[in-house]
């Protein structure tokens, strides 16, 4: 096991663990708890798989109601909760703790109404991202958020993370794409913030509430914004000698006032790697890839790639490929999102998740390889290039702990370098556990201390998925 | 603490200035240029702190769509700054300054983001929120804090940046704002429907929203307050008008236009309007000038566009209102007449009906002295905010009771 370590788990609680079951029982049916070893066994990691922890107990609700009655009971026996949609966390933020309840909303999963003519939807927050485009796709609408792992992860997880995508250049991420939830405090208050319009009133309790990693209550229902389709879209594939050319391009399309829908990166082990994985056509012959994808109707598409085209040409492109077809376009896209996929095929990896300003890529992709390389670690580069956020991915052997030792130092110094340079820790994975210790990099006390006031004045004791995001020392649990 | 106006030149001096007002329990109002003082309950205060002195742009990458501008920067010349380099802020602030009996463009980006009032677009690009990237403020502790940063993307703790939006100064004083800015749209095409009644004028925005043509803007505006509209045609039209717009290269802003045209056709004939007039319309909607002679109650009401004209058509039969609707009915601007309560009886309780909340924009002392100017909330979320303000600014000297009676 490495250096993070986890609140210390409450002795008391854990020798209560029959007891809890018991009155459980009483207050939920029992076919949505799940006490034996085996079933928790499923629930003891997220995607960050090298953390594992057997939670006491896992509650599968069914309702608001039933989420309701199991916070309350929790708040009441001082019992630590941690919410989890799908598991998908790449920073450890629904890893259990041994005190603690699992409360996963996977259950809750419908679509509770379509509004298309207001262009909302509202579901409970268990339904996959993709569960909701696939809803009002019939009609030509779509949810924008789209992160790579949409077909499995849950809105409500999205809520947690506040989820971009490779389409969120154009579009945002899940905070611009949230008008209401329905949220159950740790006391099992249930609170209906926004609804069915634009700019909920009082406070913008939203803006807190996505991207609060599950600390300040449970969601159980969303109101999302639908938006119509574009008539049409297609990517094109610029490929550089450099990296340093590939980031002049982008900066050199934002420059002459194009947003693409999508810009996003891939380095020449990445390229490799996904090519070998589905033949999506990257060539393999360049330092760097860029996709590019506009959207409108097929005139307003050739006229934006030809712009594109012209201003790649000042940075010597080795390759410029228009898709030639709606299968092109699909598999340029499908090789895109599996690279994680593709590159865990060939050896455990490490995903980083930090964001740096765009004038600073080449200096980061540098000192990026410069430190992978002092620790004796190959490395991936794939990333968001239009906003900056880098998504390097070190590739190591989880089962020797001195390598997840190392490649935790290693992960560590590439997110600092990213702060160094004006950007952040994490642009859409979260803190969880894994960044947790680093937050004093980017934040001073005071810009914490804030914080955890917020994370206070919705639970007081510290109940909800405690230790993560905030630094273990000082933090409110220890 | 000294009674007075406060305006700091720097932000050491201004954490000062808070600490000082924490420890003497002295209540600040806090402004920028004060355009939007008159928005908010009747509350007595110790002292005034402006951010008008934290003045500048310590950052502008265009290249990165990313600037940085201190509190008291006016957007005037946030937005001059930006339209050099053929950008702007996407989400086209409203100048409230004119309809609250100030000149036009003196309101500051610390004042846009506390009072998180956006115009047409935002139902295309976002609110102001939506479009701040990070913030340094000073909490009521008098410390200063940051959070988010300069980048695109960032989830590296609670998002306080957003969170500080649409406080109206209540929570802290920001200091510092940077924001999220896009390239400036080159064409812009209006397509004008006259003398729609107002349900079908708002349904057709609806239609509108809902094609893939990247609507910019969509508002029905009422017979009455047409006539005071800038553009002669339709100031003289003496009907309703119901606009959509277009924005982008361009080939393409043409090419939408004509779709929607053929669209709109089904409903009444459209008048299409080139980029110089469409500029001057929207320009119109921006500064409400419908609004700004006559200085009766003005009203912000965010609702579900479909529920719009009904609740216009519910109030009317009891109040005498004008409305403006904009975000195809998601937005309406209503001018009530000036009766005791500026009318905030009937529109709350009918509001109740739909769903959705209404803000008194402007008003008499009088009736700001009685009435809720913001949207009473639900006795869990007003707990919740109670708990949000001790979270910040737990002595409450920061704006207090001009949101909330006691917060």
């Amino acid at each position: 096991m490495s250096q993070l370590s986890m609140p210390r788990p409450d002795p008391a609680i854990v020798s209560r663990r029959a007891d809890i079951v018991r009155q459980l029982k009483k207050l939920v049916p029992d076919a949505i708890l799940i006490a034996d070893q085996e079933g928790r066994r499923t629930f003891e990691t997220d995607a960050l798989t090298a953390y594992r922890c057997l939670p006491l107990l896992v509650v599968l609700p069914g309702t608001t109601d039933e989420v309701s009655k199991i916070l309350r009971f929790c708040h009441n026996n001082h019992i630590k909760v941690v919410p989890r949609g799908a598991g998908t966390s790449l920073s450890g933020g629904a890893l259990p703790l041994e005190d603690s309840i699992v409360l996963c909303l996977s259950r809750m999963n419908k679509v509770l109404s379509i509004d298309l003519p207001n262009r909302v939807a509202r579901v409970e927050a268990g339904i996959t991202n993709s569960g909701i485009t696939e809803a009002v796709a019939g009609q030509g609408f779509f949810y924008a958020p789209d992160p790579s792992s949409q077909i499995a992860c849950t809105v409500g997880g999205n809520v947690a993370t506040n989820s971009g995508g490779a389409h969120c250049l154009k579009y945002g991420v899940t905070t611009n794409h949230i008008l209401g939830v329905r949220i159950v405090l740790m006391n099992g208050e249930v609170v209906d913030i926004g609804g069915n319009y634009l700019d909920a009133p009082g406070y913008d309790f939203l803006a807190l509430i996505v991207g609060s990693e599950g600390q300040l209550g449970v969601v159980t229902e969303v109101t999302v914004r639908l938006l119509k389709a574009a008539e049409g879209a297609r990517p094109m594939l610029l490929g550089f000698d450099s990296s340093d050319a590939a980031g002049g391009c982008v900066a050199g399309i934002i420059a002459a006032g194009i947003v693409p829908v999508a810009l996003e990166f891939m380095d020449r082990p990445a390229i490799h790697v996904c090519e070998h994985f589905v033949a999506a056509g990257y060539p393999l012959d360049v330092e760097a890839l860029l996709i590019v994808e506009v959207q409108g109707s097929e005139d307003e598409i050739d006229t934006l790639l030809e712009k594109i085209s012209e201003i790649a040409m000042d940075y010597n492109p080795a390759v410029m490929h228009r898709s030639q077809s709606p299968e092109e376009s699909a598999k340029i896209w499908k090789g895109r999102k599996a690279a994680f996929g593709a590159i865990g095929q060939l050896s455990d990896y490490y995903c980083m998740d930090g964001v740096i300003p765009l004038s600073k890529l080449t200096k980061a992709l540098d000192e990026v390889g410069w430190i992978c390389r002092k620790y004796r670690f190959d490395v991936a580069n794939i990333f968001h290039a239009g906003d900056g956020n880098l998504h390097p991915l070190i590739l190591y052997n989880s089962n020797d702990p001195l390598q997840l030792e190392r490649v935790e130092m290693c992960g560590a110094e590439i997110l600092k370098l990213c702060v160094e340079l004006g950007g952040c820790l994490t642009g859409e994975h979260g803190v969880g556990i894994e960044k947790r210790e680093l937050m004093r990099v980017q934040f001073s006390e005071a810009d914490i201390a804030q914080q955890m006031h917020i994370k206070a004045a919705f639970d007081p004791d510290w109940l909800l998925n405690p230790g993560k995001v905030f630094p273990l020392e000082g933090n409110r649990v220890q | 603490m000294r009674v007075g106006f406060h305006a700091p030149d720097t932000v050491e001096e201004l954490a000062y200035l808070v600490a000082e007002a924490a420890d003497t329990r002295t209540p600040l109002e806090v402004m920028g240029h004060g355009t939007k003082r008159e928005v908010g309950r009747l509350v007595q205060y110790g002292a005034v702190l402006s951010t008008e002195s934290l003045v500048g742009v310590p950052l502008y990458e265009p290249t990165e769509l990313v600037l940085v501008a201190l509190a008291g920067t006016p957007v005037s010349q946030i937005e001059q700054m930006l339209a050099e380099n053929d950008q702007e802020l996407p989400f086209e602030p409203v100048d409230l300054g004119p309809v609250l009996g100030f000149g036009p463009g003196q309101a500051t980006i610390g004042g846009v983001l506390a009072t998180n009032i956006s115009g047409s677009r935002r139902i295309l690009s976002g609110s102001a929120r939506d479009h701040v990237l990070g913030v340094q403020a000073v909490n009521g502790r008098g410390e200063t804090i940051r959070a988010g940063g300069r980048v695109m993307k960032n989830v590296t703790g609670y998002d306080l940046g957003r969170a500080l939006a649409g406080s109206w100064g209540t929570l802290a004083v920001v200091t510092e704002v940077a924001l999220k800015v896009l390239p400036a749209q080159r064409e812009v095409r209006t397509l004008l429907c006259f003398g729609l009644a107002d349900p079908t004028g708002v349904e057709v925005l609806g239609l509108a929203l809902g094609t893939p043509f990247e609507v910019s803007g969509t508002v029905h505006v009422n017979g009455e307050l047409a006539r005071r509209f800038s553009d002669e045609e339709i100031s003289g039209a003496g009907q309703t008008v119901t606009a959509v717009r277009v924005e982008n290269f361009p080939a393409a802003a043409r090419y939408r236009a004509s779709r929607l045209k053929q669209m709109l056709q089904a409903y009444a004939p459209a008048l299409e309007l080139d980029t110089v007039r469409s500029r001057m319309f929207w320009e119109d909607v921006k500064s409400l000038r419908m609004f700004q002679k006559i200085g009766k109650p003005l009203w912000r009401i965010s609702m579900a566009p479909t529920n719009a004209t009904k609740l216009v058509h519910s109030l009317s039969r009891k109040i005498d209102v004008r409305p403006l609707y904009d975000w195809s009915g998601g937005l309406i601007w209503l001018e009530t007449p000036a009766i005791s309560d500026a009318g905030a009886v009937e529109i709350r309780r009918t509001l109740a009906e739909f769903g959705g909340h209404a803000t008194l924009i402007r008003a008499e002392p009088q009736a700001r002295a009685v009435i809720d100017v913001f949207q009473p909330l639900d006795p869990p979320l007003m707990a919740l905010t109670a708990a949000l303000k001790q979270a910040f600014d737990p002595v409450g000297i920061l704006n207090p009771g001009r949101m909330y009676a006691g917060i």
